[in-house]
């Protein structure tokens, strides 16, 4: 009865651990900064650190504020002119980590569902080449914030 | 005798050949490194050198020198002579950048707030690249979560361009899935009271650097007053 009931919690217990996130991903320092309204884009900022063996692969990200949620790239070529482009697959080596940061990587939320509004916060999934996700609630902070301390 | 002279040039033939071949490897070699210098030359001839003919034109012109009418988000007419006579931060952006636009209206935010009570004798001037969704009242809620001392200003297309020729920068629509983003020239113009280019700060220039550019700006024109 016991072995069953075990067996049984076992059973209940292993969709939600698989579920969760991998204990080997560390999502660290979320935040978003407040939009004005929901016309313009959005852009939230995290680190993502792979603390096991092996590479792993953010391939998107999901948040149920934007119709659309893609990481993107700010970049500035030699003449000063700054543009931005899909990020695409992003690897994160072995006990590396990759830092979203503003005028770099970010996660550019598009076409918002609900105004990104100072003080609350939004729930974010990330979604890993190997079918894993790692859910995180990003705290939203003002325009003018700059970092995650802000 | 005669055996001896032929041997000798006999013997003689394979290594004057091989000093012809070493003459002309060296030729070829010196050739080949002429070539490659004068390359290099006439590429920083051309690129950072004398002959730089883009380089002077990077520039932007002294504010005396721009024509260009525009409107502030307070719906003041404005133009080039409105920065005259203090010194000036001028940034090219647009309200629907997601990233790069509003991290420097901060960076400028933080350095205006480092400056303190000086910052008041400054100008600070967002200028949109996209008057298409940038109105004035956009404009005005959006400057409004930056520091009070940024205005930002709104020109017709032909009035933008014309503020772009004169600040020598750069911006161009890019489409996208779901409408456009602009492409723009990113760092921030810093100029003298009197209207004259002091230089650019990159929008990622903390504000321990970033603030004693501007204070040099400052006070160089002061100094050009005494």
């Amino acid at each position: 009865m016991r072995r069953r009931l075990i067996a049984l919690a076992i059973m209940l217990l292993a969709p939600a651990i698989g579920m969760a996130a991998d204990p080997q991903i560390a999502v660290e320092e979320p935040w978003a900064r407040a939009s004005i309204g929901t016309s313009r884009p959005g852009a939230a900022y995290f680190t993502v650190r792979n603390a096991g063996d092996a590479p792993v692969t953010l391939t998107g990200i999901r948040t149920e504020v934007a119709g659309k949620a893609e990481i993107h790239e700010s970049s500035t070529s030699a003449n000063g002119v700054s543009t931005m482009a899909p990020a695409g697959d992003i690897t994160i080596a072995p006990g590396e980590a990759v830092a979203l940061e503003p005028g770099g990587l970010h996660a550019m939320l598009m076409q918002l569902n609900t105004p990104l509004v100072e003080g609350e916060t939004f729930p974010l999934t990330l979604v890993f080449e190997d079918g894993g996700e790692v859910p995180v609630e990003v705290p939203i902070l003002g325009i003018a914030a700059r970092g995650p301390s802000d | 005798m005669r055996c001896r002279s032929r041997c000798r040039s006999s013997a003689l033939l394979p290594a004057a050949r091989l000093t012809d071949l070493t003459g002309r490897i060296v030729k070829f070699l010196a050739l080949a490194v002429a070539s490659v210098a004068f390359a290099l030359v006439l590429g920083w001839w051309q690129v950072d050198g004398p002959g730089a003919a883009s380089e002077p034109d990077r520039r932007p012109l002294p504010l005396g020198e721009m024509d260009f009418a525009m409107t502030d988000d307070r719906g003041q007419s404005v133009g080039p002579e409105t920065l005259a006579g203090r010194p000036s931060l001028v940034f090219f952006g647009f309200t629907y950048c997601p990233d790069v636009c509003p991290m420097t209206l901060s960076d400028i935010s933080g350095w205006l707030d480092e400056l303190g009570p000086e910052a008041e004798r400054l100008n600070a001037v967002l200028i949109t690249v996209d008057p298409e969704r940038d109105t004035v009242p956009a404009l005005a809620e959006y400057v409004s979560y930056f520091h009070p001392q940024i205005r930002a200003w709104r020109g017709e297309p032909a009035e933008l361009a014309k503020a772009a020729e004169g600040f020598r920068a750069r911006y161009a629509k890019v489409s996208t899935e779901d409408g456009y983003t602009m492409d723009h020239t990113a760092g921030v113009f810093l100029f003298r009271a009197d209207g004259s280019f002091a230089g650019t700060i990159d929008y990622h220039e903390p504000r321990e650097f970033a603030a004693p550019k501007i204070r040099r700006a400052m006070e160089e024109i002061q100094k050009g007053d005494t």
